[in-house]
């Protein structure tokens, strides 16, 4: 009978297959657009070929989407308050976004970056800068959440960050705006000589990936817009692009634009790293954040540092050099090999790239056309590899695809171009709607991309969708760049503004993906590991509940005892060790978010009763074929009545 | 007949059985082992999985020990015993002695391994949350197979011998041929 059933079966599929295949044939407009679908169709219960973490710009957050479906899978927030998720509302991850002017809910995340091990990337962490307030963060990708956040002392709009040299030594964050180093009260028009520009270099510890400032280099007072580090032979290094030359203070469209170079800073970071480890550099007081969330305890703790490490370039001479590049060279780009570095002079009509070996060249033979306080600049010609000339308009970011090709955006053409490494001759161009940002492939920022596809970022979509009122989508674009001519294969929506990205395969991250956390590895102080291990306390006008959830129930479900100006603590600890089943949690009138608890995980959320009545509380996933059942209730009586603290599950109080 | 006794102690080494649940939301399958003195994960925490999906039916936790797991080690220890000294002392006709002993120890062993499932999926907790019953209006029970599958509601459960099962098999079997074979050469001689 069985055998029967599954000829049966089998017999279906083929009538299936032979229809679905007829039918695109005769409804689409070409085989064309049907093989265009397919490239980027992966089939139900199908996994995609890469992770692309795409910040979220003004969003604050970071977000996970497969590649090449475009699909969004999760939004893991980062500077940004996130109520889905608790996070900076619960107890546990409030200290997360603590900084030194109090407590910031929002940032605007701008470059993402993948750790790597010997110039290829490991999969292990992201490190995300936020621009407003500065601040670099780190997530981890065994548990796709933020787990570290270092506030940058001196800096202001931090953006030329996060990005990661080739053994992860340090994540790199860079200053945009110059300020007064130390801050002073001071007049604004004095900005020239007088603002600083900071270059941060964090140590990155291998093991566990804990940031700790190991200096910061304290450069003229130009705007620092984005930066990358050498790799192979250029390992060591580390390139900024600058603008703002002109040290410009107001109007800044017009003063900052005046120079017909600004430039870009090679920095020497092995040669400083050399000095400061013997002792070199001036401790400095400051006063900034670090926050560290640790998974036992499922809490982060801030502490605040004092003092900073700052070292002036004028002390370790041969470490800085500045390279003129035209027009206010936006993207600072670097290709696999280390050898040439882009600079997308954003106002010039061509793309300047230099090479490392002329500028080391230059650099021992002293071709210097001047300096600018005391950093000696090279002769432009002496460092210049090749122009790319009239590629595009307004270009802004390149990437590279391991087989001698760079792909850089324009804006203001709004269009990718492709071009050759070496010979400076435009391969391909292909529209983006539209004004086209940052683009990514995977692996891009590394020896070794995988250049099957890119990924282009818009700022602007305009009628690309359908409308959603003066707010329209912000959205990316993907195109394969497998062949000699780039080809457009998807659009889709994205978070907040997709600001950069960084990629790789989804077999990095895929297997170390954690499932649980261990109930037996919980060390939270509140935790209640089972539900014996449940009470209530008080202590004075502060409670403290310590509950749990497992399918489909509360423990305690029946709270009395409860007084109006208490402080209640719920802790709540998710006894469930099965993948995919976290409880939320949620009372009413609550002054703040849910909780949404992983298996194993235990989360706090404040309630201070304002009325008397009793007062229900709901899991808020819906966790179970019970989950509408899964419910409670809390006694709350006059700050001065008598009632006695009492809990239950599953029974009448008294 | 050496090895015959020896192989049955191969259940102190591998599972006696495996029990598995399949289910759409379950895509790696909840598993049971069954050893000669433990229950254990197939994954980690499926065993409490297992028990939290039985609660909604009224199904009792599976228990953390049960009284077999001390009498079957010492009874697959005695008879082991039992067949080494047989293998050096006795003649062929007691090898099947010790045959017709195992196969019917086993038998028991599975016996009672039935009435533990029967209970197990019958004595059901009179404020289950769901309450399902047979078209005949009787209540429904989901014990697991004893051997081979079988739909229980949204699961498919498979109850299968595992190594150890083989090893006492294979143990059982050997003694037989040594009969035979000893039986052949008293013949011949």
């Amino acid at each position: 009978m069985k055998n029967i059933l599954k000829s049966a079966v089998a017999m279906l599929s083929v009538l299936v297959a032979f229809t679905s295949c007829n039918n695109p044939k005769s409804s689409n407009s070409g085989a064309l657009a049907g093989n265009v679908a397919e490239k980027v169709y992966v089939a139900p219960g199908d996994h995609d070929e890469f992770y692309a973490f795409i910040s979220g710009g003004f969003s604050g957050q970071l977000s996970v989407y497969g590649l090449p479906s475009g699909r969004l899978f999760k939004v893991i927030p980062v500077f940004s308050q996130d109520a889905e998720k608790a996070y900076g509302y619960n107890e546990e991850t409030k200290p997360m976004l603590n900084t030194s002017h109090g407590f910031v809910p929002w940032d605007d995340a701008h470059h993402p970056d993948i750790s790597q091990t010997n110039g290829v990337i490991d999969g292990r962490w992201v490190f995300i800068n936020g621009n407003n307030t500065p601040r670099i963060a780190k997530v981890d990708l065994s548990v796709f959440e933020t787990t570290e956040i270092i506030e940058i002392p001196n800096s202001a709009g931090n953006h030329s960050s996060s990005f990661v040299t080739e053994n992860s030594e340090y994540v790199v964050a860079g200053t945009r705006f110059s300020v007064p180093i130390p801050q002073k009260d001071m007049p604004i028009k004095d900005y020239k000589g007088n603002f600083k520009g900071s270059l941060t270099f964090i140590s990155v510890e291998p093991e566990h990936g804990h940031m700790d400032i190991k200096f910061q280099l304290i450069m003229p007072g130009f705007d620092y817009d984005l930066a990358h580090p050498g790799r192979g032979a250029s390992h060591g290094w580390f390139f900024f692009s600058t603008y703002n030359s002109e040290e410009a203070s107001t109007l800044m469209e017009v003063n900052a634009s005046q120079n017909d170079k600004d430039f870009i800073a090679a920095v020497n970071w092995k040669k400083i790293e050399e000095y400061v480890n013997n002792g070199g550099g001036t401790m400095m007081p400051a006063n900034y954040a670090h926050n560290v969330y640790d998974e036992a305890t499922h809490s982060a703790t801030s502490t605040m540092k004092k003092e900073v490490l700052v070292v002036n370039p004028s002390e370790v001479p041969g470490a800085v050099f500045l390279l003129p590049t035209p027009k206010s060279p936006h993207g600072c780009d670097v290709d696999p090999s280390g050898e040439y570095i882009v600079g997308n002079g954003k106002l010039s009509a061509n793309l300047t790239v230099h090479s490392f070996t002329k500028m080391l060249n230059a650099i021992e033979n002293k071709k210097f056309a001047g300096d600018a306080y005391g950093i000696p600049i090279i002769n432009f010609e002496d460092v210049l590899a090749g122009v790319v000339e009239q590629p595009g308009l307004g270009p802004l970011h390149t990437e590279f695809d391991g087989k001698g090709n760079a792909y850089t955006t324009f804006f203001i053409s709004s269009e990718v171009v492709k071009w050759k490494l070496g010979t400076w001759e435009v391969v391909d161009r292909q529209p983006c709607y539209y004004s086209v940002g940052h683009l990514m492939i995977p692996g891009g920022n590394s020896q070794k991309p995988f250049g099957k596809y890119v990924v282009a970022m818009n700022k602007i979509t305009k009628d690309r969708y359908l409308p959603t009122g003066p707010e329209v989508t912000q959205s990316a674009q993907l195109y394969d760049i497998s062949g000699e001519k780039m080809e457009l294969l998807l659009d889709f929506p994205t978070i907040g503004e997709p600001h950069y990205a960084a990629g790789c395969p989804a077999d990095l991250i895929k297997p170390r993906s954690k499932k649980i956390f261990n109930l037996e590895d919980n060390k939270h102080p509140y935790a209640a590991k089972s539900e014996a291990d449940t009470k209530v306390v008080r202590d004075g006008n502060v409670v403290h509940i310590y509950m749990t959830t497992i399918r489909s129930h509360f423990s305690p479900d029946n709270i009395e005892g409860i007084k109006v100006g208490d402080k209640v603590y719920f802790h709540v600890t998710n006894l469930e060790q099965d993948y995919d089943v976290p409880h939320g949690v949620s009372m009413i009138g609550a002054n703040t978010s849910e909780l949404l608890i992983m298996p194993g995980q235990t989360e706090t959320f404040l309630w201070e009763p304002k009325q008397v009545g009793v007062w229900p509380f709901y899991c808020t996933d819906f966790c179970s074929a019970l989950h509408q059942e899964m419910q409670g209730y809390v006694r709350v009586s006059s700050a001065n009545s008598n009632t006695t603290l009492k809990w239950s599950l599953g029974e009448d109080i008294e | 007949m050496l090895i015959a006794a020896l192989l049955p102690l191969g259940l102190f080494l591998f599972p006696l059985w495996k029990i598995t649940l399949e289910a759409p939301q379950y895509p790696t399958p909840l598993g049971m082992y069954i050893h000669i003195n433990d229950f254990s994960d197939a994954n980690p925490h499926d065993i409490k999985n297992i028990n939290l999906m039985n609660h909604y039916v009224g199904m009792k936790y599976i228990p953390e020990s049960i009284p077999e797991f001390k009498i079957f080690p010492a009874g697959i220890l005695i008879t082991s015993l039992i067949g080494l000294i047989i293998a050096f002392k006795g003649n062929y006709k007691w090898f099947l002695f010790w045959f017709i002993l195992m196969v019917t120890l086993s038998s028991a062993g599975l016996y009672d391994f039935y009435l533990w499932e029967h209970d197990y999926g019958h004595n059901l907790d009179p404020k289950a949350i769901m309450k399902f019953t047979n078209p005949d209006g009787s209540q429904m029970g989901f014990q697991p197979p004893l051997f081979g599958s079988k739909d229980i509601l949204n699961f498919k459960a498979h109850s299968y011998p595992r190594l150890g099962a083989f090893f006492l098999g294979l143990g059982i079997l050997t003694s037989l041929i040594a009969y035979f074979t000893g039986k052949k050469n008293i013949k011949k001689v």
